[in-house]
C-alpha cells in the first residue's frame, strides 16, 4: 500500500488510520527550539464525518487511503439510491446511498456537477456544487420596496430546501445559495 | 499568475524600522556587526536540523542553518562582541509558524553569563515588541513542567509521560524516546500556557538537550546552561552558555553526526577554534520574521515575508 511521508501532509490528503480512510483538514508543523519535531493534524474521518486531532513525528510515514475525488453529475434517485455519472466521458455511473449524501440532498435537481468521494470505488460522501440557483416554490408576499429593513422570512425552495430569504422576495423568483453555508447570497434574474 | 507579495507594505517598513532600531541597540553597546559565508563545507550535524545542499564544482556545501560556527571562529580570532542579521535555511520546517528561509540575529556577548544575557535578551524584545509592558517570567524546565504538568522531566519513566499525554487527550501514533516524549507534552501542553503579553524565559534544558551550551548539577541532575525565550506559544530564540571546552564539542557533534539521515561533515574548523582558545561567552540565534509578526500583532508568519516559500 503506498503511504505519505509527513513532509507531503496537506489539506485534502487521504488517510487510513485504524481501518478508516480519512482527510487531513489541517496540518500544522511543531518543533521545540532542540529536539523533536512533530506534525499535529486535525484529520475528518469520512465514514463518520467527526474531526480529531492526531500527531505524528515528523518525518513517519502514514498509509495512504484509496480515496479519490471524482467529479460527477447527478442523474436521478431511484429507490434509496442517487445515481450519478462521471464527466470526464467515461460514462460510468455510481449509485450513492443516501448516508453519503447528508445535506447535499437539499440542493440537487439534477444535472449538478458534484464531487463524489470514492473509498474502493464505493461513494462515501457527495459534496455539491458550491453555489447553486433554486426557485423559490412558497413563501409569504414579498413587501414591496422593503429593500433596506434586513429582515428575513422563510422560503421553500423546488428541492424542498428551506433558507431564509429578504423579506422582499416572491414566489417563483431564482435565488443564489452558498451550500457550504446553507445561506442566501443573491436574486438571479 | 500570482506575482504579488504575501506581506503588506506595511510589513515591509516596519521590518525596515526593526532592523534600524536592532543596529542602533548594538552600536550603542559596542557590538560589531559582521558577516560569514551562508555555504559551508561542513554542516549542522545536529540530528533534528535538516540542511540544504547545494551541488558545486568544488563538491558539495551545505546552506548554513544559523551561523553559529564561523561566528565562534570570529570569537576565538579575538573579535569581541558580535552580531548579524542574515537568512538561514531548514528543511521540511513549513508550517504557520515555520517558513524553510527565514531571518535571524545571532549574537555574542563576550564575558557574560546566559543570567546576563537573558537581561539583555530582555531589553532587546522590549524595544522591538513595544506593547510588551510587563516583566519577563523566569521558569527552569523542571519547574514548567511541574507548574503545569505535575511532573518532574529529570525523573518521569517512558510510561508516566505517555500516560500524561493520553490524560491531556494528545492523540499520539507512533514510537517516542523518553526525550521526545517531553517535547511532545512540551510543545502540546506547556508552551501553550504561556501568557501572550508578557516574555516567558525557560532555562536549564536536560543535559541531553544541550547541543553546544555548558551542563551543570541542578539537584543531582546534569542540566544545560540553555534558554529559549517565548511571547505566548511563540519561541523567539534559543541562548547559550557557550561551551568551550574543544574535547566536549568534538565528542557532541561527532555523535549527532553518527544520528544525522544526512551524511554530513563534521566542522573540524570550528572546534581548531575553539581548542586554540574561545573566550567565555553567552550567545543566542532570533528569529526575526517572528519577532516582527509579535510587533505589528500579526497571525500569519508568511505575511511578514515578502514572498513566502511557496510564491518564492
Amino acid at each position: 500500500m503506498p503511504s505519505y511521508s509527513t513532509s507531503e501532509f496537506r489539506s485534502g490528503l487521504k488517510l487510513m488510520i485504524d481501518g478508516d480512510p480519512y482527510t487531513i483538514v489541517e496540518n500544522e508543523f511543531v518543533k521545540p527550539g532542540k529536539g523533536q519535531a512533530f506534525n499535529r493534524v486535525r484529520v475528518k474521518n469520512l465514514k463518520t464525518g467527526r474531526t480529531v486531532e492526531k500527531t505524528w513525528k515528523s518525518g513517519d510515514s502514514v498509509e495512504a487511503a484509496d480515496v479519490v475525488d471524482r467529479e460527477m453529475e447527478y442523474l436521478y434517485k431511484e429507490g434509496d439510491d442517487y445515481y450519478f455519472m462521471a464527466t470526464d466521458g467515461s460514462f460510468e455511473q455510481v449509485g450513492a446511498p443516501a448516508s453519503a449524501m447528508e445535506d447535499a440532498v437539499k440542493w440537487l435537481r439534477g444535472n449538478e456537477v458534484c464531487v463524489v468521494t470514492l473509498w474502493n470505488e464505493v461513494p462515501l460522501t457527495v459534496t455539491p456544487p458550491n453555489f447553486v440557483e433554486l426557485k423559490i416554490v412558497e413563501t409569504d408576499p414579498g413587501l414591496k420596496g422593503d429593500t433596506a429593513s434586513g429582515g428575513t422570512k422563510p422560503a421553500i425552495l423546488e428541492t424542498g430546501a428551506v433558507v431564509k430569504v429578504p423579506l422582499y422576495m416572491n414566489q417563483d423568483e431564482v435565488l443564489r445559495i452558498d451550500t457550504r453555508t446553507g445561506e442566501y447570497i443573491s436574486r438571479v434574474k | 499568475m500570482n506575482w504579488q507579495p504575501t506581506a503588506s507594505i506595511q510589513a515591509l517598513k516596519a521590518r525596515a524600522c526593526l532592523y534600524q532600531q536592532l543596529r542602533a541597540f548594538f552600536h550603542a553597546r559596542g557590538v560589531l556587526e559582521v558577516e560569514t559565508p551562508a555555504l559551508s563545507q561542513a554542516g549542522n550535524t545536529d540530528p533534528n536540523i535538516a540542511s540544504f545542499s547545494v551541488n558545486t564544482p568544488q563538491g558539495l556545501r551545505y546552506l548554513h542553518t544559523s551561523p553559529e560556527y564561523p561566528m565562534k571562529r570570529l570569537l576565538a580570532a579575538g573579535s569581541g562582541d558580535i552580531y548579524q542579521i542574515c537568512k538561514v535555511w531548514r528543511q521540511d520546517e513549513a508550517g504557520r509558524k515555520h517558513n524553510p528561509e527565514f531571518s535571524m540575529l545571532e549574537y555574542y556577548r563576550v564575558g557574560f553569563s546566559y543570567q546576563q544575557l537573558m537581561q539583555e535578551v530582555a531589553e532587546l524584545l522590549q524595544l522591538a515588541i513595544p506593547h510588551l509592558n510587563t516583566e519577563p517570567r523566569i521558569l527552569t524546565y523542571r519547574q514548567a513542567f511541574l507548574q503545569i504538568l505535575g511532573l518532574d522531566p529529570h525523573q518521569a519513566s517512558i510510561e508516566q509521560l505517555a500516560a500524561c499525554a493520553q490524560q491531556q487527550q494528545i492523540d499520539f501514533q507512533g514510537e517516542l524516546s523518553q526525550q521526545a516524549w517531553l517535547d511532545l507534552l512540551f510543545t502540546h501542553c506547556i508552551e501553550a500556557s504561556f501568557p501572550t503579553d508578557r516574555l516567558t524565559f525557560i532555562c536549564h534544558y536536560p543535559a541531553t538537550q544541550a547541543a553546544l551550551a555548558r551542563v551543570r548539577l541542578e539537584n543531582g541532575h546534569w542540566v544545560a546552561e540553555r534558554f529559549e525565550v517565548y511571547l505566548g506559544p511563540l519561541e523567539l530564540g534559543n541562548g547559550y552558555q557557550e561551551q568551550t571546552d574543544a574535547d566536549l564539542l568534538e565528542r557532541v557533534l561527532v555523535k549527532d553526526a553518527e544520528q544525522q539521515a544526512q551524511d554530513i561533515p563534521v566542522d573540524t574548523r570550528f572546534i581548531a577554534a575553539v581548542a586554540a582558545g574561545m573566550p567565555f561567552s553567552a550567545g543566542i540565534a532570533l528569529g526575526l520574521d517572528r519577532i516582527l509578526l509579535c510587533r505589528l500583532q500579526a497571525k500569519q508568519l508568511t505575511s511578514m515575508l515578502s514572498f513566502a516559500w511557496e510564491i518564492a
